[in-house]
């Protein structure tokens, strides 16, 4: 089982470390916890331009001039849990959906003329709008005209994600949202998902399941941002040990405007991500880094090249938005608002290759 | 303190017993390493020779005996070599080798992790000799080996750590110990192996075959010891390009003015 | 009786016990490992485990080795 570092010790920890420290680490190959903390400290600061050529130079010799490409289908936002910074908790009054199967594969099927191949499933949890039996038939309908079909939904079992995998779903993302206990319970008032063990625990279920990628990260700005990436390199770590046999990735969503009007607890600035996406990337040279359509397109172009290998495009968050657009129902506001053609066009505009498809479902097609 | 499968090792060389011009030098070598655990192969008596026994010299109240299954050619083989060696030594420590080729004397990957899982089952504590090949390194851990033993180079070779890109890998996944193993010919290659991280070596023919086979045991010790020191307190990286220890703007490629 | 032991074809007079087998051929007991037809025998039982004609004996111990 993994333990999640004492919060106040990994502050620590960074909070000490050294320019010394964060040299040592850039002159580094294996890079250990210890020089992650050095990278993510303040310290590390004055180091950013370096530390991007650094993460530029790897992303480079182990993903080549590619980033892959997918967009998110919100397929219900009925939501048990009271998270107080999120726009889908059951506090909020917004107008609530859930899609039926045809309605689900109709903004597939409005992604897939637009050119995408792979797809995220998204939901709130709420076991009578979305259970593992709803998600499996969406997964048979959807896997024969999709490269690659991932989820980001409730936590569930092992067994559950067994069958989704049969089903032929190929990555769950689950993010632990704060690593931090404390915050934790002050920012997770009720349903399934206060429970923070349970919660961190699912990444390690997915991979068990034989899920073929899973995906962690951490809310940007319910706590210390840099004891949540330190973190995050401990929960890497751990699961790469594990399941050597996974593939994993990071992603970043950043706290921005939400309904209920939730103040983060410290503001993350591009400066901030960008130092953290550049320490994960130095730490971890083959871990996936996703940056979504939450980040602005100015800074998303600014990044491509200098650490991210995953990219959403045209995404909209709210369930039935692509047929309808109705941003009343959003669970977070969108800051790069341009289609897969023009996030291509600009890819390839960098000298880069934007990619729709990274996988075949039927490498891992059942009988079923 | 190295532990593997419960026990603790405070010297982390361990050393082979072959090749040696006679038992007393065998004796003095292995007191002069510090070492606490030998390896020993297992072989008909020679009935002419009823009394010759390396049991005379060596006791397993001073050193724990790792028994190797050399002569083994396949997994049935040294399964029948593991179980003559409990009988022999009344424990279950087990150097599990398997090497089809006697020219090479390299590991049969295959048959190395078939036996390894049969005996880890059957309560042996197995330690598989195996080539530095990271996956199967995973695999061996996966079915229950005590600590993986990647080769360096091949038996007997004094070639050093040729194996050394592939043996970083392994100790960067490892759950469990590496001991490297094989063709380490200079303590400057058993030092190395420590640096890299290794948390023990295994040596035989360098010693034995030595001038005088004492003094390199304990040159051994000495090279073992500073390897894992320096590990321990963090090496600086070899760079192939000079890499300023200052922080350098405006003068790299990586333009981040867009930043907000 | 003829066993073969360790591999060859050897011919003993008034040897009935694996015991008798190894005072005969000055083996002590606690150095050896005795392997009857393909079965390990625990030295407890040297003494009551009696040879027949053709019984295949491999008689082991431990030598130097890496």
């Amino acid at each position: 089982m993994f333990q999640s570092p004492d919060f106040e010790q990994l502050k620590k920890q960074i909070q000490c470390s050294t320019a010394s420290d964060v040299e040592r680490a850039l002159n580094t190959t294996r890079l250990n916890l210890d020089d992650l903390a050095a990278l993510i400290s303040p310290a590390a600061e004055p180091y950013l331009q370096q530390m991007a050529k650094k993460s530029s130079e790897i992303t480079l010799a182990r993903f080549g001039r590619t980033t892959q490409l997918y967009a998110p289908i919100y397929l219900s936002n009925y939501c048990t849990n009271r998270c107080v910074y999120c726009g889908f908790s059951a506090d909020n009054r917004i107008k609530r959906k859930c899609l039926t199967f045809d309605e689900a594969e109709n903004e597939a099927m409005i992604l897939h003329k637009r050119g995408f191949q792979h797809i995220l499933l998204v939901s709130g949890e709420a076991e009578n709008a979305v259970d593992v039996e709803y998600m499996e038939a969406i997964a048979l309908r959807l896997r024969d005209k999709f490269a690659a079909v991932s989820i980001e939904i409730q936590p569930m079992s092992t067994e559950h994600y067994h069958r989704l995998f049969l089903a032929g779903i190929t990555a769950v993302a689950v993010y632990q949202e704060t690593y931090d206990r404390d915050m934790y319970k002050q920012v997770h008032l009720s349903g399934k998902k206060s429970d923070f063990d349970y919660r961190l625990e699912t990444p390690a279920r997915v991979a068990e399941a034989g899920m073929r990628e899973v995906g962690i990260g951490a809310l940007l700005g319910l706590s210390d941002w840099r004891a949540e990436g330190l973190a995050i390199g401990h929960h890497l770590n751990w699961l790469r040990k594990e399941f050597w046999s996974t593939a994993f990735t990071v992603s970043f969503p950043r706290m921005r405007p939400a309904t209920g009007e939730f103040e983060p607890l410290e503001i993350v600035s591009e400066s901030n991500l960008s130092q953290l996406i550049f320490a994960l990337r130095l730490f971890d040279q083959d871990v996936g880094l996703i940056v979504s359509t939450r980040e602005e397109a100015r800074y998303r172009d600014g990044m491509l090249k200098l650490g991210p290998t995953r990219y959403s495009a045209g995404s909209c968050t709210a369930p039935g938005g692509y047929g309808e657009t109705d941003s009343e129902a959003e669970q977070f506001s969108v800051g790069d608002h341009r289609t897969l053609d023009e996030v291509s066009a600009m890819i390839r505009d960098k000298g880069f290759d934007p990619v729709c498809k990274d996988w075949d479902c039927s490498f891992q097609m059942n009988n079923v | 303190m190295l532990t593997i499968a419960g026990t603790e090792f405070s010297s982390r060389l361990f050393l082979g017993t072959g090749k040696f011009s006679s038992p007393s030098v065998m004796a003095e070598a292995i007191a002069a390493s510090d070492c606490q655990m030998v390896t020993v192969a297992l072989r008909r008596v020679d009935l002419d020779n009823p009394d010759d026994d390396i049991m005379k010299a060596l006791s397993q109240r001073e050193y724990t005996f790792l028994p190797n299954t050399s002569g083994a050619r396949n997994a049935e083989e040294a399964i029948r070599l593991a179980h003559l060696a409990r009988a022999a030594s009344g424990s279950s420590w087990l150097k599990l080798e398997v090497t089809p080729d006697p020219r090479t004397l390299l590991p049969d990957p295959i048959e190395t992790l078939l036996a390894t899982e049969k005996l880890v089952k059957d309560g042996f504590i197995v330690l598989p000799y195996m080539n530095a090949d990271p996956i199967l390194a995973l695999k061996l851990q996966d079915v229950g080996a005590a600590a993986v033993m990647p080769l360096g180079s091949p038996i007997g070779t004094n070639q050093g750590v040729l194996s050394d890109a592939m043996v970083e890998i392994i100790i960067e996944q490892a759950r469990v110990p590496v001991v490297v193993d094989a063709g380490i010919g200079a303590p400057s290659h058993a030092a190395y192996a420590m640096e890299m991280g290794a948390d023990a070596v295994l040596v035989n023919t360098a010693i034995s075959i030595a001038g005088d086979p004492v003094a390199m045991a304990a040159a051994f010790a000495k090279a073992v010891e500073a390897g894992r020191t320096a590990f321990v307190a963090g090496m600086g990286q070899r760079s192939k390009q000079a890499s300023a220890s200052s922080p350098v703007d405006g003068t790299l490629s990586s333009d981040l003015g867009f930043l907000a | 009786m003829n066993i073969t032991l360790n591999g060859n074809t050897k011919s003993f007079q008034e040897i009935s016990t694996i015991s008798d087998l190894l005072h005969s051929l000055e083996l002590s007991p606690g150095t050896v490992v005795v392997e009857l037809n393909t079965t390990i025998i625990q030295p407890d039982f040297y003494s009551s485990t009696t040879l027949a004609e053709s019984d295949q004996v491999e008689i082991i111990r431990f030598v130097g080795g890496g």
